[in-house]
This record gives structure tokens, C-alpha cells and sequence, in this order.
């Protein structure tokens, strides 16, 4: 056997006193780190194999296990880390193009940690959300451009298309393949519960499910899999995919392993065959292309949808959300370069886009400039981690989020960025039906319920501590943040004062 | 410190009006009687009236008030009004030197129409003409600053409590069918002439009092539409807005209040229809331009005033009615002091638009 | 009246209920206490083949076979649960012949031993329900 160079990353520390041998972690580890040696009468394990998802770990009735990080070192290099020179071991080892999962996780600058958020002191009162109403319902799609009257002089009521969210945060785009089918039962059931959205993806829409067709956004990628004229009308939106943040400006790669009979009807391709989405969309080559394309899904669905474009935050995003918004699109929905994905070349995850923050500051502004912010609304994602995320995020200008990997985690997944394996040890991203049948929709449900109503307390605290008790009188409300420790580009960019001034 | 225009400035603040349904001109030493008894809600960081009906001789001519804090500002501005404007009058304020107030910029007053050449030329409808110089001059002539631009009504404003900046201006001197007033309580301002109330655009005039959370949203929308928030006052803003949607969209006072100050979603899903439908439109379509935070406003416009306070009324306000007058103003001393025998007086709820027009013209809301 | 109830969908097989069975009715104020270098001997078992996983423990039928062939009067309903009298029984395994789901078993001393729901142990509610990490067994009222 040739040697392959490595050092495991992680050691399995098993507490002797504690360990009953109920060989709960061999059975629940499908990397079979763990095994029961009969010779010994005790737990032995391979951590060559481990990838940190602790799932032996949370289910361990004695608590006799942690997972920590091997002190095994290279000699000290700040340029050779030990995670350069193995990744060096790796692919002088395989050949192959190096890939991770979930978002980029380098120690890039995190902008929402550095904006604080105001709260009112005597001037303005604070408003009480358990005694006020305090309203965090929110309206995507495009605003009216002029008022009509009716013969009678009233005013004529009609809009175009919009969503209507009970909290403004809506469970993003991931593929029935990329999860596992309790995954997507758990987000459509926790959608529908909230009211709110969960986004199919662009691996089509399991017959199952489309019974939450009203809470349902379906999604339109470069591969067009699953993608027919009862798909189009099944949800209450349609999202064409032009880029992901996690991986801007390369398509996506689904094995044939994982194409199994209910995922190959449900994209519409045969069963183990590579679900293979092209890089562009090969009918858009440019923006008027795009206005096709939106305008074709407009007319497969009898102009009632409103039809969402997302796009990877990249460098020049202003514009391209600006063209956007003059294509048709009703909603622009930009993904951040610490969005999540199944799978995806390490280099591209931890070196492509921008990240999301200075995206969305730059976006809101430009369409304001432009005058046509009304007729947009923006949606962001790539890294919501938590409600004081969101409440800056509105305030920069957002009208709601996606959330995907705080959705994930709520359901389990413990971030150990192995997707691309399919052994998800928590039923999530993996289709082994062993596996999938880990993740109970009851309680996923109840976990993402969860999740978004105490961030919706937790909101709605926030609003009432500013005086502010309608969600949309936060959003783009910039002199509600403060930036602290950023330069003076940084803050001309978000459009925020320094904290203090 | 950073003044006016530099930072957003909140304020506390008092407000009162006389309205006269018969269009009987009211002598403008009644707003001043009215406005004096709150002198604690203000701190004589600005004072300031308007009055409508005040200029029957000259009712078909916008009169521009305005503030030069230099003599080349007044030239530059008078070469600016020229090119786009006739002038029928021009003189300077009628002022009366009075202790309490100090370091006056020099106000001046011109009677005038557009120049139909100019206005042919600009393909805008005659009051966009208008919105767009009144803009020009505040953003681009240092020094110049139009604070009333009406017609038939005029706007006087200053640094100071406002019973002295009444007296002042010598309001006593004018007569008109309404009448609105100001006392300012700015919570971080040097004070600065037009940074007081009212503010004013066109005939709309608003004064205000409160201090609005969702300022930066309210602005940052507007501004799309050409509104440059020079003064970063939340009355500036809220009076964009309501030129906004009534001149612009086409709205009507009533709607706007349906917008401004838009019911709560638990509301409107009680409604009837097509109340409900239409409730639920103006929210929804215009969900940017819902003023949040404490805030009683009265709005004046020709032929018109409206009273509009926050959808929690968060801040007092009371209308008093006596025979065709109506009264509204923050407190109910400030009625009482010049009408103790009122037919009526109540507060209207949050949210709820109070519309007085005069009589003889047949709708109300939209003058 | 509350029972446990399995469902084999959501069986991952991980054998968790079996300790905690074994714990809970161990009488000891550990897991480990009760459970190191031990064989366990739980009331309820899981059972598995071909990828299919389900608990299998006492379901206290409406009318028990158990009750109706126990020799020694050992067995009894109380509430509609079944509980056994250790103290009577003599261990004839009569009640395992005739219990169709093999839900009787004999215990460390003995005697026979069965599910009575953690109501004589100090928990009060089964543990097996409480230990399942994917809701594989619930105790409900249905």
C-alpha cells in the first residue's frame, strides 16, 4: 500500500470509565470509525475515517466520547500550513480537483459581526412587542410603478405577483439529491407551518410533495432537471438559478450513485446516470437572454408567479442585479460566498464572490440610484446565522433571507463539510435509505419551527428596542446600524456610519 | 458639530391650527395666542407659522419666502429665479426688531409665475416646474434657501420660541382662513433658520412633532424619486412623501393616511371589502413609505388641513370644533386659550386621518 | 390510556431503548453504574433483519393472553397495564409461551420479567421513549 502522507485530523477520545460498549456509535457511524473487539471486550476506533459529525458523539447515552482536533503537527510554517502541505498530499495522491461542502470557511471578515443595531432612548419610545403588535410580515415582488382608478374614481387594487411571508425569512435552494427526501419533507411541512417558503432546488419536485405547492418556490437551473409546464405552476414562485455562492460561475455535479429510482423520475433523467448542471445556462449568454427566459416561465405560468433571479455575489453584482431588475425579474434573490452547497472545488468555495454583506449594501444602493429599487424586491442569503444577522440585514436593505445551512443545522448537521461522501450520518445529505430514514420530518419539522419562531421573538425584541414595529419600516433604515472597526471604505460601501458618530 | 443637512435631526415638539370651513379670515395674533401656552414643549431652537389665504392680492402667484445668509446667495439666486420665472414683486420680509430674536438671515419675499417659454421648454407639468427650481435653489445655491413656495400662503420661520417669532414676522398683520404653527424641541441641533417648521413644498406644508424610527427607510426611498433630503429633518421627509403620493401617484389625502400611517395587517384582515382590498393595496404598494415612530403631523394644503397622528399615537393630539371653526393642536390648552366654549373636542386614534376643507369646495381630501 | 408504541419507519436500530430500559430498571443512579462490564437484559428488544428495525416490548393488550395463562396469579391489569408480582411468580414461562410477541422474557433472577411502562421505577415514564433519537417509540394515547 503506497503511503498516502496524511495524519487523521481528529482523534475519537473514548472515556474507558464511562464507555457501556452499547455500540450505539459503531452502529449509527456509517464511516465505521467505531467497532467492538471482541478480544478486548471493548470500543476501538479508526479516526483515519472520521469526519467530525458528531454523531456518535450526540447519541452516546454515557457520554463517553469527544471528538477533538489532532495536536499532531507539522514543523510551524505560517505560509505551509499543515492544511496547505495535505492538501498538496491529497491531490499528489488522487489527481483530481479538490472538493468540499456547506459555505467557505476561511477567516475572511464576518461585516454582520461588525454592525451593532440602535435601540431608542427618550426621544422615541422603545415599543413592547409583547403588549404592541409588532409586525414582521413581509411582501415580496414588484411594487405598482402608477396608480390606476376605475371609472368611479377608485382606486383599481391590482398587483403584480407578490409572496407574502408571516416572518421574512425563507428556507433556501437545495436539490432533492443534494438532501435527502425527509430533508425536503421537513422544510416544505415547516414552510407551510410558518408561512413561509422552502425552494426545491434544481432537482425538480417529488410527486410527494406537491401538495405544499403554496409554499413551495421551484427552481429553475442551467441543467433544467425536473423542470415541466406542471412543475412551473406547482409552486407559488419560480427561481431561475444563474449562480450560487458557494460556487459562482460553475455549475453542479450530482454522482449517479445517488441518482436512485425516486430522484431519477423526479429530474426527469435515468437511474444512475451524473445529474450534470452546465456552468451557464446554455440559452443565456447574456442579459436579454435572461429577459427570455423570464418572460418564458411568465407566459408558462399565466404572469401569476413572480419569477425570481439569483445570482452569486461577485464583483460587479450592482450591475448585474440592476440588469436584472429591468429584465422582468419581480424578486433578486444574491447568494454570498459563505452560501452553503453539496459539493463544490474547494478553491472555487474559499476564493470566488464577495461576501454577502458589502453585496447586498451595494445592490439596495445602486437600485435606489437607478430608481428602481420599487421594482425589485432582494432576497439574500450565504451565511444567516442568526436573527441579529437578519435584522441587519433588512436594515441594509434586504426585503427577506434565505437561510440553508441554519436550516441544516437545525435538522442536525453538525458542519463537518463531507456532503460530497453521501454517508451524512444525520439523514441529510445522503439518499442511503438507512440514512435517510435517521431524520424523523416530525421532529425536523418541529426543529425548524422551532428556529424561526424564536427568531421571530427574537426580531421582533430587536424592532420594538428601535421604536420600529412594522418590518418594513427597517428595511434599508441604514441609520438604524453602526459599523465598528471598519475603514472608511468599508463604511461608505455599506452606507453606515461609524458607531459613535 | 455638524449642522442641518449634515445629520439626521430628531425633535420633540409642539404644534397647534385654526381652521375656518367658511373661509373667514382668522388675524394671525390667534395662532400666536394659541401656540404661547406650550411654550415648554418647545426650547427656542425653532418657531414657525403658516398661514393660507394670507395673500388675496397676489393669490395667482407663488410666493417664494426665502433665507440668504449671503448677499452674493441672493444675487446668484435671483439670476437663478429670473431665468425660469416673472417676477411681479419682490421686497424684503416685513420683519419687527424684537429682543429674542437674533442673527436673522436676510428674508426676502417674491410674487411670481413661471415664464411660459421656460415652461414650455422643461415639458413639466407647471407644479413639478415649480418642485424642481424650489430643489435646485436649496441644493445648489449655497447660501439660498427657499422656505415657502405657494400660493396664496406663506410660511414664516425661524430660531426662536415661536410666540416670539410671531411677533417677529408680525403675523398680527396677516389674515387667513388657516393657520398652523410650530414649536421646535430639537434634540441635537445648533438650530438653524430652515431647519424650523413648517416645512413646506409647493401649497403642502407640514408641521410636525415626534421623532420617526423609520426615517432612513422613509428617505432613502424617496430620494429615488428626486427628493434630495437636504435638511435630513424627518418633516422634510414626511412632506416629500405626501407630495410624493398625492401629486405624484395621484392619491388622495385619505389614502396617503392609508400609506403614511397604515393600519395593522390584523386590522385590514378584519375589514370589509373592498375596504379591506384597498387598505391592503396601499400597504403593501407603498410599504416603504409607512411611517413608523411617534409623530402627530398637520398637513396644510390649499383649501385644506389634515391631522394625522402615528398608527400607536404615540404622541397627544386633540381637535376642539366650534361653530365652523376646528382647532387641532398637541394640547388641549392651546385650543381652550382662544376658544374656552367649544362645541366638541376629542383625540382622534391612531392612525386615523382628521380632513377639514372648506366649504365651498364640495369633496373633501383632495383640494 | 398512554402506551408505547414503535414504528418500524423510524427504527434506526440503534439499540439505545435497550439500555435505557436496562438502566431504568436497574434501580442504580447511573448508566454506568447500572450498565458497565454488564450484560444487559432489557424488557424490550429490538428487532432486526434485511435493513427493517423495530422495539419490540409489552403492548398491554386489551384482553393479555399473559394474564389468562399465568399459573400463580403474578400477572395482573391495573389501569389497562400489565404488571407482574415477582414476589408470585415461580418462573413456569407459561406467560412466554403464550404471549404472541415474545414481549416476556426471563429476568437476571429468574423470574419472569416484562415492560411495565417505568411505572414502579423511579421515572414514571418509559425511558425507552425518552432515550429514541428519532421518535421510533412514543408513548401516546391513541
Amino acid at each position: 500500500m503506497a503511503i498516502d502522507f496524511l495524519y487523521p485530523l481528529y482523534e475519537v477520545i473514548r472515556n474507558p470509565q464511562r464507555c457501556i460498549c452499547c455500540r450505539a456509535c459503531e452502529r449509527q457511524c456509517a464511516n465505521e470509525v467505531h467497532h467492538y473487539d471482541v478480544d478486548f471486550g471493548c470500543m476501538m476506533s479508526d479516526e483515519s475515517k472520521c469526519v467530525a459529525c458528531h454523531r456518535c458523539v450526540s447519541l452516546c447515552p454515557t457520554r463517553a466520547l469527544k471528538i477533538v482536533k489532532t495536536d499532531h503537527t507539522f514543523k510551524e510554517n505560517d505560509n505551509w500550513t499543515g492544511k496547505a502541505i495535505s492538501e498538496v498530499y491529497r491531490q499528489a495522491g488522487t489527481g483530481g480537483v479538490l472538493l468540499s461542502s456547506m459555505g467557505n470557511p476561511e477567516p475572511y471578515p464576518i461585516y454582520w459581526d461588525k454592525l451593532l443595531i440602535n435601540a431608542s432612548q427618550v426621544t422615541n419610545p422603545s415599543i413592547d412587542p409583547l403588549r404592541e403588535p409588532m409586525e414582521t410580515r413581509t411582501t415580496l415582488g414588484a411594487k405598482p410603478q402608477t396608480t390606476e382608478r376605475g371609472e368611479d374614481g377608485s382606486l383599481v387594487c391590482s398587483m403584480p405577483p407578490q409572496l407574502t411571508l408571516n416572518i421574512p425569512v425563507m428556507f433556501s435552494a437545495m436539490s432533492y439529491g443534494s438532501i435527502s427526501y425527509n430533508a425536503h419533507a421537513s422544510l416544505a411541512r415547516a414552510a407551510t407551518a410558518l408561512g413561509t417558503y422552502y425552494n426545491t432546488g434544481e432537482g425538480g419536485l417529488h410527486q410527494d410533495f406537491y401538495q405544499y405547492g403554496p409554499n413551495t418556490i421551484v427552481q429553475v437551473a442551467s441543467g433544467r432537471f425536473g423542470v415541466h409546464t406542471d412543475y412551473l405552476n406547482a409552486g407559488a414562485a419560480v427561481e431561475i438559478k444563474m449562480g450560487q455562492g458557494a460556487k459562482p460561475g460553475i455549475g453542479g455535479h450530482l454522482p449517479g450513485i445517488k441518482v436512485g429510482a425516486d430522484i431519477s423520475r423526479t429530474r426527469m433523467i435515468p437511474e444512475g446516470t451524473d445529474a450534470i448542471s452546465p456552468a451557464p445556462h446554455h440559452d443565456i449568454y447574456s442579459i436579454e437572454d435572461l429577459r427570455q427566459l423570464v418572460y418564458s416561465i411568465k407566459e408558462a405560468t399565466h404572469y401569476k408567479k413572480p419569477v425570481i433571479v439569483k445570482i452569486a455575489a461577485v464583483h460587479n453584482v450592482a450591475a448585474i442585479a440592476s440588469g436584472i431588475a429591468r429584465s422582468g425579474a419581480d424578486i433578486i434573490a444574491i447568494d454570498g460566498f459563505r452560501g452553503g452547497t453539496g459539493a463544490a472545488p474547494t478553491r472555487i468555495r474559499d476564493n470566488v464572490g464577495i461576501p454577502i454583506e458589502l453585496a447586498l449594501a451595494a445592490v439596495d444602493q445602486r437600485l435606489r440610484e437607478e430608481g428602481i429599487r420599487d421594482r425589485v424586491s432582494i432576497v439574500i442569503g450565504g451565511s444567516i446565522r442568526n436573527s441579529a444577522d437578519l435584522v441587519k440585514a433588512i436594515a441594509l436593505g434586504a426585503d427577506a433571507v434565505y437561510i440553508a445551512t441554519s436550516a441544516l443545522l437545525a435538522l442536525g448537521c453538525h458542519l463537518c463539510r463531507s456532503c460530497q461522501t453521501g454517508k451524512c450520518n444525520w439523514g441529510i445529505a445522503t439518499q442511503r435509505p438507512e440514512l435517510v430514514k435517521r431524520l424523523n420530518p416530525d421532529i425536523g419539522e418541529k426543529r425548524l419551527i422551532n428556529l424561526l419562531t424564536s427568531w421571530d421573538h427574537e426580531l421582533k425584541e430587536m424592532m420594538g428596542g428601535m421604536g420600529i414595529n412594522s418590518i418594513e419600516a427597517l428595511r434599508g433604515n441604514r441609520l438604524m446600524l453602526r459599523g465598528i472597526g471598519l475603514t472608511q471604505k468599508e463604511l461608505d460601501i455599506l452606507g453606515v456610519k461609524h458607531a459613535g458618530e | 458639530m455638524l449642522k442641518e443637512g449634515q445629520v439626521h435631526i430628531p425633535s420633540g415638539c409642539a404644534i397647534s391650527s385654526i381652521f375656518s370651513r367658511s373661509g373667514r379670515a382668522v388675524g394671525g395674533g390667534q395662532i400666536i395666542r394659541s401656540i404661547a401656552p406650550m411654550h415648554d414643549r418647545s426650547n427656542g431652537l425653532g418657531g414657525g407659522f403658516a398661514g393660507y389665504g394670507i395673500y388675496p392680492q397676489y393669490a395667482d402667484y407663488y410666493a417664494f419666502h426665502l433665507f440668504y445668509d449671503t448677499m452674493a446667495a441672493r444675487t446668484a439666486c435671483e439670476r437663478y429665479l429670473e431665468e425660469s420665472f416673472d417676477i411681479v414683486s419682490f421686497e424684503k420680509m416685513p420683519t419687527r426688531r424684537i429682543p429674542a430674536i437674533t442673527n436673522e438671515p436676510m428674508i426676502w419675499r417674491y410674487f411670481l409665475s413661471p415664464r411660459k417659454t421656460a415652461l414650455d421648454e422643461s415639458q413639466l407639468d407647471e407644479k413639478e416646474f415649480i418642485v424642481r427650481r424650489v430643489l435646485h435653489v436649496n441644493a445648489e445655491i449655497e447660501g439660498a434657501y427657499v422656505f415657502s413656495s405657494g400660493k396664496n400662503m406663506g410660511v414664516f420661520k425661524a430660531v426662536g420660541f415661536p410666540e416670539d417669532v410671531g411677533e417677529f414676522y408680525r403675523l398680527d398683520e396677516y389674515a387667513g382662513y388657516c393657520w398652523t404653527a410650530h414649536g421646535r424641541y430639537p434634540t441635537n441641533t445648533p438650530g438653524w433658520w430652515g431647519g424650523a417648521h413648517p416645512f413646506a413644498l409647493l401649497d403642502y406644508t407640514v408641521v410636525h412633532n415626534g421623532e420617526i424610527s423609520s426615517y432612513d427607510a422613509n428617505r432613502r426611498f424617496i430620494q429615488m424619486f428626486g427628493y434630495a433630503c437636504t435638511l435630513q429633518t424627518d418633516t422634510e421627509a414626511i412632506t416629500y412623501i405626501i407630495d410624493y403620493l398625492v401629486r405624484k401617484r395621484g392619491l388622495t389625502l385619505e389614502e396617503t393616511a392609508g400609506v403614511i400611517a397604515a393600519p395593522f395587517w390584523s386590522t385590514i384582515e378584519a375589514m370589509p371589502e373592498p375596504q379591506r382590498s384597498r387598505a391592503a393595496y396601499l400597504r403593501n404598494a407603498f410599504s416603504s413609505l409607512l411611517i413608523n415612530g411617534p409623530f402627530s403631523i398637520l398637513v396644510g394644503f390649499e383649501g385644506g388641513l389634515m391631522a394625522l397622528n402615528d398608527r400607536l399615537k404615540l404622541r397627544s393630539m386633540v381637535v376642539g370644533e366650534k361653530d365652523d371653526m376646528v382647532y387641532i393642536a398637541s394640547e388641549e390648552c392651546a385650543i381652550r386659550i382662544i376658544e374656552p366654549e367649544l362645541d366638541r373636542v376629542w383625540s382622534p386614534g391612531g392612525g386615523q386621518p382628521v380632513i377639514v376643507t372648506l366649504d365651498k369646495l364640495k369633496e373633501g381630501g383632495n383640494a | 390510556m398512554k402506551k408505547v408504541y414503535v414504528n418500524e419507519k423510524w427504527c434506526l436500530g440503534c439499540h439505545l431503548c435497550e439500555y435505557y430500559c436496562a438502566f431504568a430498571n436497574s434501580g442504580k443512579s447511573s448508566m454506568i453504574k447500572a450498565l458497565k462490564d454488564r450484560h444487559i437484559v432489557p424488557r424490550i428488544r429490538i428487532e432486526e433483519r434485511n435493513g427493517i428495525s423495530f422495539a419490540v416490548s409489552c403492548r398491554h393488550c386489551n384482553d393479555p393472553l399473559c394474564v389468562k395463562s399465568c399459573i400463580s396469579g403474578a400477572l395482573s391489569i391495573v389501569d389497562g397495564a400489565v404488571f407482574i408480582d415477582s414476589g408470585k411468580c415461580v418462573g413456569c414461562c407459561s406467560c412466554i409461551m403464550a404471549c404472541p410477541y415474545g414481549a416476556l422474557s426471563h429476568s437476571e433472577n429468574g423470574v419472569i420479567q416484562k415492560c411495565e411502562l417505568c411505572q414502579k421505577n423511579e421515572f414514571g415514564v418509559p425511558l425507552c421513549v425518552q432515550g429514541c433519537p428519532n421518535k421510533a417509540i412514543v408513548y401516546e394515547e391513541r
